[in-house]
């Protein structure tokens, strides 16, 4: 379902991913497991065209990415690392522009969101500005929104960062279901590596903008004798704290948070 | 067709949920108005030039077309930064399709600002010299100026990261667009210098072609105006177009 072949993104001079390649099954979860700017979102943003590769193959449900953009758009949803929704909108409104931009027709889309918010729990506040909502309903109305045209990928980026146990559970609970019903391939990342574990099938463990690893987590384990894939995690990235200098964006938003 | 309308259906939905913007940018507009409309009237009458009223309120609509049009094009900045423009971008959608709707979207609400200007400034005594025709005229021309100043603050805001540099836009590029636009005082008799630079003001014309349509006559004459307007909201149309398309997150 996605094949990544020798992918490199250099930012002026600075190589951020460095000749990664691996592949994802049709129905499979993967993890893709980092620590901070290992480059994680790098790889999600080239994958999901947001970033041009500076070189490398990637093909998404069989098409190229550099000349089927469009067909490769219309094959995932994704779930971003930080927030992406309208705030002056409410969740239907969300969800309706989501509809909209992915051309799905007037009546299959209000099925659709009916269908999706009452899974997520947020039907009866579908009137509701987002700009109310906490962490935990805008990551789930996210995870509806970027399902509304029935995508045959689902990328997660820290889709459960923030959260408290009883949402991640809730989420995780239902991209499971959704990864077996529809089989949906979902491709996601998270520090959490408990949900790894739990989840995925198979996990590629990336640092420094290489993979150094790649396995189910009981081949991850016994490659580094260790009990949990946390520790094994730890075994081959190291215990040393990365350094991630904040983008001028990521200090605005900081800033943001701050204030309100 | 669908995505251009809901792209300009957020900006305008966005617009009306903010009733605070909506007064607050009225503000400024009303001030020029009535301190500078009744402060200068005098002055501007014992000159022989008529009534400063008819003369200024093209102008300060003007003015709060622009302001209004280049912070919509800005929210693009905005978007970014609470990451809503990902979600666009990511879409099945081309770039294009995406700038043509928001900066629609922009423009339709700075010409409604406009809009809400024209109508209080009867409210200061300002009355239309001219027939229907001409006033289609002005609504044209107000659209074009809003065209033209969001389809910049979308180009500024696809090169700019952040807001740090909204300060520079404002005093450094607003502020002498409209003070050397002719908004204020008339084109004739000014320095050599002034003069020319007012001829590369894109404003100037839209200034101009409002008040022809309006009240005191062109300077530079109907078609001249119109010619200009729309060849440089084509351009601005096409660089903003450009530079939208190069934003990597």
């Amino acid at each position: 379902m996605i094949e990544v072949e020798g992918l490199t993104k250099k930012f002026n001079g600075f190589t951020a991913v460095d000749n990664v390649s691996f592949s994802v099954q049709k129905g499979e979860i993967f993890a893709f497991l980092g620590p901070n700017g290992a480059g994680k979102s790098t790889t999600i943003k080239c994958l999901t065209t947001l970033l041009k590769p500076s070189s490398g193959k990637i093909k998404i449900n069989s098409y190229d990415l550099l000349t089927e953009k469009n067909e490769i758009r219309k094959s995932f949803g994704i779930v971003f690392q930080d927030p992406s929704l309208d705030e002056e909108l409410t969740a239907y409104e969300n969800m309706e522009f989501h509809g909209v931009l992915y051309n799905v027709p007037k009546k299959v889309r209000q099925e659709r969101i009916e269908q999706l918010l009452k899974f997520v729990e947020l039907w009866e506040i579908k009137d509701d500005f987002v700009k109310n909502f906490s962490g935990g309903m805008r990551r789930r109305l996210e995870v509806a929104r970027g399902l509304i045209h029935h995508p045959r990928i689902l990328f997660l980026d820290e889709p459960t960062l923030g959260l408290d146990p009883q949402t991640r559970n809730h989420i995780w609970n239902y991209i499971k279901d959704l990864n077996t019903k529809e089989n949906i391939t979902i491709f996601f990342t998270t520090h959490y590596m408990t949900e790894a574990e739990n989840v995925a099938q198979k996990i590629a463990i990336i640092d420094h903008g290489k993979i150094i690893v790649q396995g189910t987590s009981v081949e991850l384990k016994q490659k580094t004798n260790t009990n949990s894939l946390e520790d094994a995690f730890l075994k081959f990235t190291g215990t040393a704290i990365r350094k991630e200098e904040a983008s001028s964006l990521d200090r605005l938003r900081m800033r943001h948070r701050v204030r309100h | 067709m669908n995505t251009v309308y809901i792209l300009w259906l957020r900006q305008l939905k966005r617009y009306f949920r903010s009733k605070s913007r909506i007064i607050g940018s009225l503000g400024q507009p009303l001030l020029f108005l009535v301190a500078l409309g009744f402060g200068f009237g005098p002055v501007f009458q014992r000159a022989g030039e008529g009534n400063y009223i008819s003369f200024l309120v093209p102008g300060v609509i003007s003015m709060s077309i622009i302001f209004t049009a280049v912070f919509s094009g800005i929210e693009v900045i905005w978007d970014r930064q609470f990451g809503f423009l990902k979600e666009t971008l990511v879409a099945p959608i081309s770039r294009l399709n995406i700038m043509i709707g928001r900066t629609l979207g922009g423009a339709t609400v700075a010409f409604l600002q406009g809009m809400i200007v024209f109508i209080l400034s009867f409210l200061v005594g300002f009355r239309i010299k001219n027939g229907i025709y001409f006033i289609f005229l002005a609504l044209l021309f107000m659209f074009l100026i809003a065209l033209l100043f969001t389809a910049l603050g979308t180009a500024i805001a696809s090169v700019l990261k952040d807001m740090q540099g909204f300060q520079l836009i404002v005093n450094f590029l607003l502020m002498p667009l409209f003070f050397l636009s002719g908004a204020l005082f008339p084109f004739e008799g000014l320095p050599k210098v002034f003069e020319i630079i007012i001829r590369f003001n894109p404003l100037a014309y839209g200034v101009d072609g409002l008040r022809g349509c309006l009240s005191n006559g062109f300077h530079f004459g109907l078609h001249i105006d119109l010619l200009f307007l729309s060849l440089i909201a084509v351009a601005f149309l096409t660089i903003g177009a450009y530079l939208f398309s190069k934003i990597e997150i």
